[in-house]
């Protein structure tokens, strides 16, 4: 088989990156928009990056975050987490099976994501409405319903970071593909067969 | 179904009922519809609209009239005048072509939709037709209030709005867009038609300022490696991006086809990242933050990561590979009329590149025949092949298989299962065969 060579060039572009960018080249700038103020990027920046860069202040319990979670989550999430939306609670050990189940608890390789995500799409119906210190509560509670920290633990920008997520090394990459290969035999071919086995349908948050 | 009355369409009455010297050249039935939509309440729009439809269903009936040798009604009388309406829409007798939605999402907002594809020619997608993926819904946002902050590791933080990001020399080039979870359903469910098979993947010519001069605008820092785009919508979709995509040949599109991003596309910004995944391709673009790693946030950790039989999961698998599909015949397109010549046609396209090569089977994968590729033939775009057939009326099983430029083959879907097992959900790009019965229907062959 030829070489990728549209991945060939991607690498290079990566490695040739710190040449390719004419760092401070002035003359190369149209100087359109205006300049960004540390207030107004304050207001915008509310992304948690892996391991917990950018967590803002505040902190918030377990027993706060059982307040939140019976307000403001479990109409859609259940008493246990369980749904009727996404399901937020169990599935350890399934993931290696025919019905895996991908939760915070099973799959989730990051807590830090946990807190970036409910930030800034959560409760559904009114993103981006809670406090810190209520997102970090809500954080807890879901950490503690998935057995990741005990009933007294307080979740901030020091402790979350430092939560073993169950998944946390199931996770791997560069892109191995391509990983499937076939041979385009035009005659007297073995025929397609498009049928593979029955199985069960995927539960909608799996599939999601 | 009774389709959507848009905000066009009821302009374009208001403005035709006005006028007087056009009174009475727009159908009396369709401006009651329009009317009854937005005046008249959920039941006169209704009735009003089964009228609509009654209208065009008996249409074809009545018009044996209009054959020869007699003179058609519509030469005998002026047709409708000049913007009726404004913003122009489909025939009416094509009121059945419309995205379809999936059924296995627990809401409408963080959900998608499906494009057509068997009643599309070409390779162009129209704008209304293209396939939907939300998070949370489609915000409707006021271009003037929209900005788009460049900050995190750059010497220059900075602030656009969309007559800033406008000035700057544009491109315009067409790509392909595909939903990762395209053909998601083909792993272990398949669907009946190719709407709901490979509907998540359109394309478009899409113009906008490429994303390295928007980078190079604010100087990257050394160290520098990923850039986080997030959107403007109820999920503020996030996504990382390696500097070397962004670099590369990643847009920031304003327009697609011509005109403005539709709503559903983005507007008035999205990040457009050719080849990868679609929902890479932030919409409602806001924000970009340069920084030295991923950030790892919920869409590429608990979605959009392939997990493996051995319950590992693949992570940062963004180039969508080569893939086709027969779009006619096919199934939920129309029956085979009866044996004799048909032109088989589809689309295939790579993330990697241009497609080589497409090679057709109708005996279900034993001999092929290599189909032709209508110009042109772009990378990262679809491209539309066609073959011609006699079908001798006995059953047959059609395929399709693509080879891209790098020399990749699109794979059987066993020897793709036979690598990814049936939990991998996303980056299905097996080859798709149809069953087609004695009576002319087409069915998915793996159902
Ligand atoms: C109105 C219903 C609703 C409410 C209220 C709600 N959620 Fe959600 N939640 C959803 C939906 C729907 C999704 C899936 C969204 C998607 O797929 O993009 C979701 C997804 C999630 C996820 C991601 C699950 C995964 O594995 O990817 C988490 C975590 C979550 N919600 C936490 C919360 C918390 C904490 C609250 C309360 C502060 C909350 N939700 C309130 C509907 C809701």
């Amino acid at each position: 088989m030829p070489p990728f060579e549209p991945r060939r060039t991607a690498l290079i572009a990566a490695l040739s990156l710190c040449l390719a960018i004419p760092a401070g080249a002035q003359e190369s700038r149209f100087g359109f928009g205006e300049p960004a103020n540390p207030e107004q990027i304050a207001g915008w920046d509310i992304d948690a990056r892996t391991p917990g860069v950018g967590l803002p202040e505040g902190s918030g319990s377990v027993a706060d975050g059982r307040e939140v979670y019976v307000q403001v989550c479990m109409a859609c999430h259940g008493e246990e987490g369980q749904g009727p939306m996404d399901r937020l609670v169990g599935g350890v050990g399934t993931l290696d099976t025919d019905k895996p189940a991908k939760t915070v608890g099973s799959y989730w390789p990051y807590a830090a994501t946990l807190f970036d995500y409910i930030h800034r799409a959560m409760p559904f119906d009114r993103p981006q409405s809670l406090t810190p210190d209520e997102v970090y509560a809500a954080t807890a509670f879901v950490l503690y319903m998935n057995e990741l920290v005990p009933e007294d633990a307080v979740m901030n920008a020091e402790t979350l970071p430092k939560v073993e997520m169950r998944n946390r090394d199931g996770f791997y990459g560069p892109d191995p593909r391509p990983d499937v290969h076939n041979w385009p035999c035009m005659r007297n071919c073995e025929p397609l067969s498009p049928e593979v086995g029955e199985v069960e349908v995927p539960t909608q948050s799996e599939i999601q | 179904m009774p389709r959507e009355v848009s905000e066009q369409e009821v302009r374009a009455v208001l403005e035709a009922e006005r006028a007087e010297n056009i009174r009475g050249a727009l159908p009396l039935d369709r401006r009651q519809m329009l009317r009854g939509a937005v005046w008249g309440g959920a039941a006169a729009a209704a009735a009003a609209l089964a009228r609509g439809a009654a209208v065009a269903q008996t249409a074809p009936a009545e018009g044996t009239g209009n054959l020869p040798p007699n003179t058609p009604e519509w030469m005998t009388q002026q047709g409708a005048p000049i913007l009726s309406p404004p913003y122009g829409l489909p025939s009416e007798f094509e009121k059945d072509v419309v995205r379809q939605p999936t059924d296995l999402t627990a809401t409408a907002t963080a959900s998608w939709s499906f494009t057509p594809l068997q009643d599309l020619h070409g390779i162009i997608t129209p704008n209304g037709l293209f396939f939907e993926r939300h998070h949370g819904g489609v915000p409707a946002i006021d271009p003037e209030q929209h900005r788009l902050m460049v900050h995190g590791m750059v010497e220059r933080p900075v602030i656009f709005t969309m007559n800033d990001l406008m000035r700057f020399p544009a491109v315009s080039r067409i790509h392909f867009l595909e939903c990762s979870g395209n053909s998601l359903t083909e792993y272990v469910n398949p669907e009946p038609s190719v709407q709901t098979t490979h509907g998540l993947v359109s394309c478009c010519e899409w113009t906008g300022v490429p994303l390295a001069t928007i980078l190079q605008e604010a100087g990257v820092e050394s160290g520098a490696a990923w850039v986080l785009a997030e959107g403007a919508d109820a999920a503020a979709m996030t996504r990382s991006i390696p500097l070397s995509k962004a670099f590369d040949d990643a847009l920031l599109a304003y327009s697609q086809n011509g005109e403005r991003l539709r709503p559903e596309q983005g507007y008035p910004l999205r990040l457009l990242l050719p080849g990868y995944e679609g929902n890479m391709s932030i919409k409602w673009l806001r924000r970009l933050e340069v920084g030295p790693e991923p950030w790892y946030t919920r869409e590429e950790t608990s979605k959009y990561t392939d997990l493996m039989p051995d319950g590992s999961a693949r992570k940062f698998t963004f180039a969508m590979e080569a893939k086709s599909v027969i779009t006619h015949p096919a199934g939920g397109g129309k029956p085979l009329g009866g044996p004799g010549f048909h032109e088989i046609s589809g689309l295939a396209w790579s993330g990697y590149g241009r497609i080589s090569r497409v090679d057709v089977t109708t005996d279900g994968g034993r001999n092929w025949r290599t189909a032709e590729l209508d110009q042109p033939v772009l990378a990262k775009c679809l491209t539309r092949f066609r073959l011609p057939w006699q079908w001798n009326g006995e059953p047959a099983l059609l395929a399709s298989r693509a080879i891209d430029e790098s020399g990749y083959v699109q794979p059987t879907r066993e020897q793709l299962l036979a690598v990814r097992g049936q939990n991998s959900v996303y980056h299905y790009n097996a080859i798709q065969t149809w069953r087609l019965a004695e009576s002319g229907e087409v069915s998915n062959a793996a159902v």
